[in-house]
């Protein structure tokens, strides 16, 4: 047999759009609305432009329509603290 | 007091000739520095306009006197354009890129337009623009002719250090800067640049600055004479050639000689920013010692930035070599006499203390402890002198501060480089003692990873009771036994105290009253428990119980032991070989205490008391545990030679015959290999196949010859102590000396290396054999042949090489993770922020949690915290 011939019949897959969200390497983001992302400025008394950012072209941050401004919630699974929360700034 | 001021923003650009002449304060024109009488020359090197230096004397610029004026720049007019050697680089490129006649960027004008926006944006992002920039020069350079004004290109070439050939003749300095002063300011920006902070004629320097006096001060010797700065030498140099070349000039001298004199005066001006040019011999001192010019005063580890700026020195420290002291406690240190005597803490007399402060000043500097200095409410400091001790002594009144002598009890930061973390500066209490070494409880080198072959040490005094303070409730040893890297103590015994106390409580060997005695002697124990039995009508006790009597009553605590054999089913407390750990009120019921209970990383015991009690109790236990395993080594007796690993004709014989076996086996491999016989591995080649299979049958080779040995090897054996207590070494570490050392390796692979075909010329080309790759048969103590001693050298070798540099590789990869985390900080609320209050992480560690402060979840800590509870109920209905 030659070593090049793979030993199962090959299926041809034809690459579409997945959703990004579903995948289950990128952790949850959620768009904060206006109140809530002042809550979340509020809660650690901080401004906006101290956050981390995210770019608006991210493909998450595309996902969820976020616009430049916004604040996204990432809730990301945690080995120590099973999930562990960070917020970002969408900048462009 | 001057206003404090925040930096808005730092631009970056080139100083035009212009902006030379505007800060300078004066021309320099002359190159003598003093006259006769030993004054400034005006218009010289240290003209009284270009700052003070000598006290006394006020600056010519500002008023200000030696320290205020922070000196002020002066110019020299050069005759000539030089070349500024930083930029030798950038001025072959931007040559290359423009046209020879016309100075344009050699673009087309789209071109220009989309690298411009290509710039642009990246500087909107903040981000690099290099790569860009050079693909715009390597895009123009492309060009053989221009594309505005039609002009051919040619070659230029650029020769190190500071030479530009086009069509075989140089360009001068003068003929750069034409070119570069045509070229028009839209063509600069596409090539990155600002044109209105750094146009690129001014790389070509018309005009040098002349530094102030302030920051190349001339010494004056004993002997009178001045001794000037580097700095000063080498513009004494410049001033001088700008002369000759100016006098020639206008004699009208043949151009050969102008020539060599623009050469010259390039030279100067080359080595006076960069003395280390490749290609330029390094200006030197009349003593042959290389100048130290601008450059070398920035660069490098001992330079500007990494050196006076990241880097300080200090005052108030002290540094020696260390050597152990298993009597002091593990959060002292010992400090020789000598350095007590010169080192202070600062004491401010009050009302209070004042009998006190004057009866330190009375012994004066050489009684300690006693003062060295004392200063006055109007800060004039007083050196005290035996001879004025009594004077000064009457004369303390409130406030004044005397500088009191090192002494016992002091608090100090002690610390051993590398300081690789927090654990390598804890703070010590002072114990004064004789001799000319820093003393400390071996218990306490694991953490700074010191040890006593020649080791030094630094020491240093907290000045302000803040410093005091913080070292006191941040700093001590007590709050530094768990290491945040792994929650666990780092702190804890080693070698022989992990050893003593193997032999102590291993077992329930009987000690008489006498050896009781002997092992307590250290301690304030009164009281001895019941005799664990009578022998003869003699009462003897257990080392269990000895034990016992260091342990916090309350304490309960199970685990398995270091040298638990991790047998298939775990018997718990009917372990047979003593190997699980109760501990039931403070009573050391069966186990035996070893690494794993006392030692240094492992620590079950320390851990559970700091845990349960405070770091105090802790530190008072590791104290206690490191005399008594000190007394209990010696109460056993213990010692270790090579004569130890002796193991019986018949198991050498037995050693021999697995390894002729496995010699056997791999020469069966070889041959059916050579047969064609052999079956490759998956995913492996028929070579990689034999490799594998020869280092598998070798080292299941030396397991059974170690196994053999070891069936030798009794606990009664020290070496097998050591090993199994955890104490040092391991039993692969005994097997290689007393049965067979084993498969030497580089990169893990047999020893392949040397001549061709072959590893060294005593054995046939292409022989796959054992011992022609390495297979080292012998054991240490029977020696090696000189074949495999070679073969072992090659392998220790390559662990040497290793090491070093995994630790330069290690260091360097520290410092930049230092630099990159050490402006952060965690804040009450759990975040961690940078200085512009960035957070970096909403939660400490994502858990918020303190490693060191956290008890590992399992089901074990529910198990213990349930008996503690039904324990204390009686006691509280009582």
């Amino acid at each position: 047999m030659s070593l090049h011939a793979a030993p199962f019949p090959l299926k041809v897959v034809p690459v579409t759009k997945f959703a990004i969200r579903d995948h289950e390497t990128v952790p949850e983001h959620i768009l904060l609305t206006p109140e809530e992302a002042d809550g979340v400025l509020k809660a650690f008394g901080i401004t906006a432009p101290q956050l981390p950012k995210i770019h608006v072209a991210d493909p998450a941050a595309k996902e969820i329509g976020a616009k430049v401004g916004d604040i996204i919630k990432v809730v990301r699974k945690s080995t120590t603290a099973r999930q562990s929360i960070f917020y970002r700034l969408v900048i462009d | 007091m001057t206003v404090p001021k925040r930096i808005g923003k730092i631009r970056f650009g080139l100083i035009s000739p212009q902006e030379f002449r505007k800060m300078s304060v004066v021309k320099i024109i002359t190159a003598d520095t003093y006259d006769d009488d030993g004054f400034p020359i005006e218009m010289g090197l240290m003209d009284p306009r270009l700052g003070v230096i000598d006290p006394g004397l006020r600056c010519r610029s500002c008023g200000g006197r030696p320290g205020e004026c922070p000196g002020h720049f002066g110019h020299i007019d050069l005759i000539a354009p030089v070349i500024h050697v930083g930029f030798a680089k950038l001025i072959r490129k931007v040559l290359r890129g423009i046209c020879r006649d016309c100075s344009r960027l050699m673009l087309k004008d789209g071109e220009k337009k989309m690298y411009l926006g290509q710039i642009q944006e990246l500087e909107r992002l903040g981000q690099m623009t290099d790569d860009t920039v050079n693909k715009v020069f390597a895009e123009a350079r492309k060009n053989k002719t221009c594309p505005y004004c039609g002009a051919p290109q040619q070659e230029i070439k650029f020769e190190r250090p500071l030479s530009y050939i086009e069509e075989g003749h140089k360009l001068t300095a003068s003929d750069i800067r034409d070119r570069f002063e045509k070229i028009p300011d839209e063509d600069i920006s596409v090539m990155g640049m600002n044109p209105a902070t750094a146009r690129p004629e001014w790389i070509i320097l018309t005009v040098l600055p002349v530094p102030p006096v302030t920051m190349r001060p001339s010494i004056t010797l004993e002997s009178g004479q001045r001794s000037e700065d580097d700095l000063t030498h080498k513009l004494v140099d410049i001033i001088r050639i700008n002369q000759r070349f100016q006098e020639n000039r206008e004699a009208g001298a043949p151009q050969l000689i102008i020539e060599d004199l623009w050469e010259l005066l390039q030279y100067h001006v080359t080595t006076f920013l960069d003395n280390t040019v490749s290609g330029v011999p390094p200006a030197r001192h009349r003593s042959g010692r290389p100048l130290k010019t601008l450059s070398q005063r920035l660069k490098g580890k001992e330079g500007r930035f990494r050196g006076s700026l990241s880097g300080k020195r200090v005052n108030f420290s002290a540094r020696t070599v260390i050597s152990p002291d298993p009597n002091l406690s593990i959060g002292e240190v010992g400090v020789p006499m000598d350095i007590a005597m010169e080192l202070s803490v600062p004491m401010i007399a009050n009302v209070r203390n004042m009998e006190i402060v004057k009866t330190f000043v009375r012994r004066g500097p050489d009684r300690h402890p006693g003062v060295n200095y004392v200063t006055r409410p109007d800060q004039r400091r007083v050196k005290v002198t035996d001879k004025n001790c009594e004077e000064v002594a009457e004369q303390i009144d409130v406030g004044w501060k005397i500088d009191r002598q090192l002494s016992d009890g002091d608090i100090v930061l002690f610390n051993r480089q590398p300081s690789l973390h927090r654990m390598s500066i804890m703070s010590h209490r002072v114990k004064v003692m004789p001799y000319k070494t820093f003393r400390l409880n071996p218990a306490v080198c694991p953490p700074y990873n010191a040890d006593f072959d020649g080791d030094e040490m630094n020491m240093h005094v907290p000045q302000t009771e803040e410093a005091r303070a913080e070292a006191e409730i941040l700093m001590r040893v007590q709050e530094n036994i768990l290491s945040p890297r792994f929650g666990g103590p780092i702190i804890g015994g080693i070698h022989d105290y992990v050893t003593g106390s193997f032999l102590l409580t291993h077992g329930s060997k009987p000690i008489d009253r006498r050896g009781v005695m002997e092992l307590l002697k250290k301690f304030d124990i009164s009281e001895l428990p019941e005799p664990a039995g009578y022998a003869e009508g003699k009462p003897y006790w257990t080392g269990k119980q000895v034990f016992s009597l260091i342990l916090p009553r309350g304490l309960n605590l199970s685990f398995k032991a270091d040298f638990c054999y991790n047998c298939d089913v775990c018997k718990g407390t009917d372990c047979e070989n003593d190997a699980y750990v109760v501990i039931e009120d403070g009573k050391l019921l069966q186990g035996t205490i070893d690494a794993e209970a006392v030692g240094a990383f492992k620590g079950k015991i320390t851990d559970r008391i700091i845990k349960e009690y405070s770091p105090s109790v802790a530190s008072e236990f590791l104290d206690r545990m490191t005399r008594l395993a000190l007394r209990g080594i010696m109460h056993a007796g213990f010692s270790f030679g090579i004569d130890d690993e002796d193991i019986p004709k018949a198991a050498v014989d037995q050693i021999e015959e697995t390894t002729r076996t496995a010699r056997e086996k791999s020469q069966q491999l070889i041959e059916a290999y050579n047969a064609g016989e052999l079956e490759p591995l998956p995913g492996r080649t028929l070579d990689e196949t034999l490799e594998m299979r020869i280092m598998q049958t070798l080292g299941k080779a030396r397991d059974t010859a170690g196994k053999i040995a070891g069936r030798h090897l009794g606990l009664d054996n020290s070496g097998v102590v050591m090993a199994v207590s955890g104490a040092r070494g391991s039993m692969l570490n005994l097997t290689q000396m007393a049965a067979c050392v084993g498969q030497q390796s580089v990169r893990g692979e047999r020893i392949m290396r040397g001549y061709a075909g072959r590893t060294l010329p005593h054995f046939r080309k292409g022989d796959l054999g054992a011992e022609a790759h390495g297979f080292v048969e012998s054991s240490y103590k029977d020696g090696l042949n000189p074949t495999e001693f070679f073969f072992h050298a090659i392998g220790g070798r390559e662990g040497l090489v290793d090491t070093a540099i995994r630790t330069s590789q290690s260091g360097y990869l520290q410092r930049r993770l230092v630099n990159a985390l050490q402006d952060l900080e965690v804040k009450y609320d759990g975040t961690v922020k940078e200085t512009r209050g960035m957070i970096v992480q909403f939660q400490y560690g994502e858990d918020g949690v303190d490693a060191s402060r956290r008890d590992y979840a399992s089901g074990d800590n529910v198990k213990r915290i349930i008996k503690s509870v039904l324990q204390k109920r009686p006691e509280e209905s009582a």
